[in-house]
């Protein structure tokens, strides 16, 4: 055994230690907006991004804009150019005033989708998961849907009424409903098991009560990052119906309903599909980010030490 | 002599495992197995054992977290094991518990004012407004946290603070029994300390009985009356503190008893060590449940259950040992004991 | 005896960088393991024993860590290894044992390959080689019929089984040091009892030293021939075993000793209260200048809350970290 002591000088005054420096720099004291941007970059390039996309939207008429579905025949398939900044389509209409005001639709339809679908999932997923005898019988029924891509749900049930915005939300929404509601049932069946809702049992605290105060506030989080995804899939959802002509009908112009017009020179006349495109997954891109970013923020388990 | 408080008699708790294709595989896990006793008004009964004894089980049974199997529980002269949900919810009041991991038995989105807030409205114990916000600062005061801390949430407290939270919540509902399940267990040391001290004033001041639910031999020896010792879903022994700790009659509470590390370097002491591992209890062993890890057992033991015969004033043991005389008087395994564990 | 020690940690810091401000979790802790002995590392959650344990081990991603100081194991610092170098010393040279046996075996490989993936990599043995040494090993640490064993998944040993299992692995390559991060504590009293009983008997055998980190006094008083004790970060008082019992010197120390119930208490009639500290763990987000034990400490004055102490030498081979520790009186 080797200990090792330094000699101890036997004085009178006392041994102190002298105090080490730090080993990381004291990061330079910035105000509260910064320490956001660094702890979640993501939620604020998706932020950012998403309320351009967003303010274009609300501001369509002032943007420069022509009004969307005017034709004019002379000025077919032109190139993008000072005029018409991103071309104009076979039917002369400007390509740019388009895309811009087919972001209304397509944000329209993932923030509806997004709300309805969250609502009806919470409640179902809330049923679910606290009355276990309803339990088997409504999660067969949500196993039934979910064996069907949520896009063919969607034709299935845009194939029984005619295409209308609303309609579309409508289809989209019960197509995206299942995932919430099992998503919502896990997330309570956990809860369910925690010790604070086995202590509020033995306090006393009602059954209503229980789920109010203490089931309900704890699926929010998992549920607000949920939504962003569900945000998103409705988006590329609403632009795959109207696509293939199942959707919004072709005189309101969507991102969907734009390529689905350029499909057929998309050979020749590419600029007809790439902006729309290019502005369907960007949106995407910026409501995933904001998901992803969401997700880590108010998951207390995953908080970065940065 | 005291009041009982709470009467147990042959509680049941089985469980029906899931799986195989449709559900049910057949095989029944019995967790609580035919457990008796009794808790007196202002009374610590410890309930001690390893991992998968049943202790917890028993808990979540006696707070009706679990329905029994089949048994009685019987609080302050009322049957309540048979009681439906809602007639139970005004009696809930007179047993409370507090959990042992300080961190998921707060629901962290629920201040301190609210969380202990609840068991008072819910059992109408506030007159008004000012008597809730009275009774707020005294249980904080009770339990030895500034009054601030009520406007705070769970998280910006340290893990002891937290256990004050859960045991001034169990207060709130003004309880006869507390049963706190491994309460201490996931404490720092000087913390553990602190909280047990806690408990151990309020039994006094209050009149409090508890329940302490514990694998920690040593605290469970510094603050109870009376211990009960699982194992495999029975009890196998129970007794007074001093009975029980000083002359243990079952080989299982003996084997615990010297398997507790000492903080004493180079201490003298004879360890018995129990060789193998808990059995399932899926498949618990005939006989003894406890013969296929025991050093002493017999051909008696494989095959006959031993009951739980008294062997001394409120001290009970199930050990066929007991039944033999060895020459001086003493029961052959007293004898044992006292070679082994001195 | 003035040989080398085989692992010396001089001045080890470790921070944190976080968004509250710089975790200090180790700041300035020195101490060393001598070949075949047995450090215990104690203190409560927080007090940096663990993180000490993982810097030794390089585990800690760095950002958002950074280490300073050094760690001198058979004379190199490990601090300046690479990764590659860093990879051929874990496993072979110095093994771990964790806590959680379920968590730290991989489910879906046998037992023996588990034990044999080690030898493999690190001493290029065959499969069938290898196998045959995972039988040994097993045998080592008191498995019984350790031809089937080896052939089972983690899942169907039970607890004590498995931190068997871990010991195996552990020693398979014979390593000079052995780390073993709270090794008992979520074991049954009667499982830990076995283990216990295990270590010691290992400890002969292999002649590997130990280093254990654990906050469990009492298994410190039965397997440990050393002791360090450590608070918030900083190492408060050394000494060897028993003289760290009979003799405690710091206030934190005697605090601990008194906190922990003992059995027999029954015999001594009546119950009595625990001693305990009052007060918690400071925050190591801010920096203490003065003692880390002032804001619980009986004995504070106001040298405490304004100098630290350094570590001196209060007895033979007993170092504390405290303004009043008594000395003994040093003859020599």
């Amino acid at each position: 055994m080797s200990v090792t002591i330094a000699p101890q000088m036997d004085v009178s005054a006392p041994a102190v230690a002298a105090p080490l420096p730090d080993v990381i720099p004291p990061r330079k004291a910035r105000g509260p907006v910064w320490r956001f941007v660094r702890r979640y970059p993501t939620v604020v390039v998706g932020g950012v991004i998403l309320a351009v996309i967003l303010l274009a939207a609300l501001l369509a008429p002032w943007l420069g804009t022509v009004d969307p579905t005017a034709l004019s025949p002379a000025k077919r398939t032109r190139f993008p150019s000072e005029q018409y900044w991103f071309g104009t389509d076979m039917l002369g209409r400007d390509i740019y005033s388009r895309v811009i005001y087919g972001a209304r639709v397509s944000l329209l339809v993932g923030f509806t989708v997004a709300i309805l679908a969250s609502i009806g999932g919470l409640a179902i997923g809330l049923v679910s998961g606290m009355v276990r005898w309803l339990d088997g019988i409504v999660m067969r029924v949500v196993d039934g849907m979910m064996s069907i891509p949520p896009i063919l749900l969607a034709i299935a049930l845009m194939a029984l009424t005619r295409g209308s915005v609303q309609n579309v939300i409508i289809a989209i929404t019960i197509a995206e409903i299942p995932r919430v509601a099992r998503l919502v049932r896990g997330v309570v069946l956990s809860l369910r098991e925690q010790p604070y809702v086995e202590a509020a049992v033995t306090t006393g605290t009602r059954m209503p009560a229980i789920i109010w105060r203490h089931i309900l506030p704890n699926t929010l989080a998992p549920m607000t990052v949920q939504a962003t995804y569900i945000c998103a899939s409705a988006m590329i959802t609403e632009a795959i119906l109207s696509f293939i002509g199942a959707g919004v009908p072709p005189s309101v112009p969507t991102w969907g309903n734009i390529m689905a017009e350029g499909r057929a020179l998309w050979q020749v006349k590419f600029y007809i599909i790439l902006f729309p495109a290019i502005a369907l997954s960007l949106t995407v891109l910026a409501v995933n980010l904001v998901g992803d970013g969401l997700r880590d923020a108010l998951d207390p388990r995953m908080a970065k030490e940065v | 002599m005291s009041e009982t408080l709470l009467e147990v008699n042959d509680l049941k708790k089985h469980f029906t495992l899931g799986g195989g294709l449709f559900g049910r595989s057949g095989k029944v896990l019995k967790a609580v197995d035919g457990l008796s006793f009794t808790v007196d008004r202002g009374e610590t009964l410890s309930l001690v054992g390893e991992s998968g004894c049943g202790k917890s089980t028993v808990a979540k049974a006696l707070m009706r977290l679990y329905r029994p199997t089949a048994g009685q529980v019987v609080l302050g002269g009322t049957r309540i094991d048979e009681m439906s949900d809602g007639a139970l919810r005004p009696l809930r009041r007179r047993i409370q518990m507090v959990f042992q991991d300080p961190f998921s038995s707060l629901n962290p989105r629920m201040r301190v004012r609210a969380i202990l807030a609840e068991p008072i409205r819910n059992f109408g114990l506030a007159r008004n407004r000012a008597d809730l916000d009275t009774r707020l600062a005294a249980l904080m005061e009770r339990v030895g946290l500034p009054r601030d801390a009520l406007g705070r949430y769970p998280h910006e407290f340290s893990g002891g603070q937290r256990q004050r939270i859960g045991i001034a919540r169990a207060l709130a509902a003004e309880p006869d029994l507390i049963i706190c399940d491994e309460a201490v267990s996931a404490l720092d040391v000087s913390v553990k300390a602190q909280i047990v001290n806690l408990l151990c004033d309020l039994q006094k001041d209050l009149n409090l009985a508890l329940l302490f639910i514990s694998h920690d031999l040593a605290i469970v020896e510094h603050m109870t009356h009376r211990v009960a010792v699982m194992y495999l879903g029975k009890i196998v022994e129970i007794g007074p503190r001093r009975d029980l700790f000083l002359a243990p009659k079952h080989p299982y509470t003996q084997a615990l008893l010297s398997a507790v590390p000492v903080p004493e370097p180079g201490a003298a002491r004879t360890r018995i060590v129990l060789k193998g591992d808990v059995p399932s209890p899926i498949a618990p062993p005939s006989g003894c449940r406890f013969h296929t890890r025991c050093p002493h057992a017999f051909d008696r033991c494989r095959t006959e259950i031993p009951a739980l015969d008294p062997v001394g004033r409120g001290h009970f043991a199930a050990c066929h040992l007991n039944d033999i005389p060895s020459e001086n008087g003493r029961s052959h395994l007293s004898s044992m004991a006292l070679m082994g564990v001195q | 005896m003035t040989q080398a020690p085989l692992l010396s940690i001089e001045n080890l810091q470790v921070h944190f960088r976080t968004p509250e401000g710089v975790n200090r979790a180790v700041d300035g802790v020195s101490f060393s393991i001598g070949a075949g002995e047995t450090l215990a590392i104690v203190g409560e959650s927080g007090c940096g024993k663990s993180v000490t344990s993982m810097s030794i081990l390089r585990l800690l991603p760095e950002p958002p860590a950074a280490i300073a100081g050094a760690i001198r194991f058979q004379g190199t610092n490990l601090l300046d290894l690479s990764d590659k170098q860093m990879r051929k010393i874990r496993g072979n040279d110095i093994s771990v044992i964790f806590q959680e046996p379920m968590t730290s075996l991989n489910p879906v490989l046998t037992v023996g390959r588990q034990i044999g993936e080690t030898l493999r990599l690190h001493q290029g043995l065959s499969r069938s080689q290898a196998e045959e040494r995972a039988v040994e090993m097993l045998t080592l640490v008191g498995i019984p019929e350790p031809r089937r064993r080896v052939r089972e998944y983690p899942h169907q040993l039970s607890g004590g089984m498995r931190q068997r299992v871990m010991i195996a692995i552990a020693l398979a390559c014979s390593p000079n040091l052995l780390i073993a991060d709270e090794p008992t504590t979520a074991l049954d009293v009667t499982i830990q009892a076995q283990i216990l009983d295990l270590m010691r008997d290992l400890k002969r055998r292999v002649g590997a030293a130990i280093m254990l980190i654990t906050h469990d006094l009492g298994v410190v008083a039965e397997v440990a021939d050393r002791v360090v004790v450590m608070y918030a970060g900083r190492k408060v008082e050394e000494a060897a075993v028993a003289d760290l019992f009979r003799n405690p010197r710091h206030p934190y120390t005697k605090g601990l000793m008194g906190a922990v119930p003992r059995l027999g208490a029954a015999a001594h009639g009546e119950m009595t209260r625990l001693a305990e500290i009052p007060g918690m763990v400071p925050s190591l987000k801010t920096r203490i200048d003065g003692c880390v034990f002032a804001g619980r400490c009986p004995q504070v004055t106001e040298l405490c809350r304004t100098q630290a102490p350094a570590l001196e030498r209060k007895g033979p081979a007993h170092l504390a970290a405290c303004h009043y520790a008594l000395k003994d009186a040093l003859a020599a």
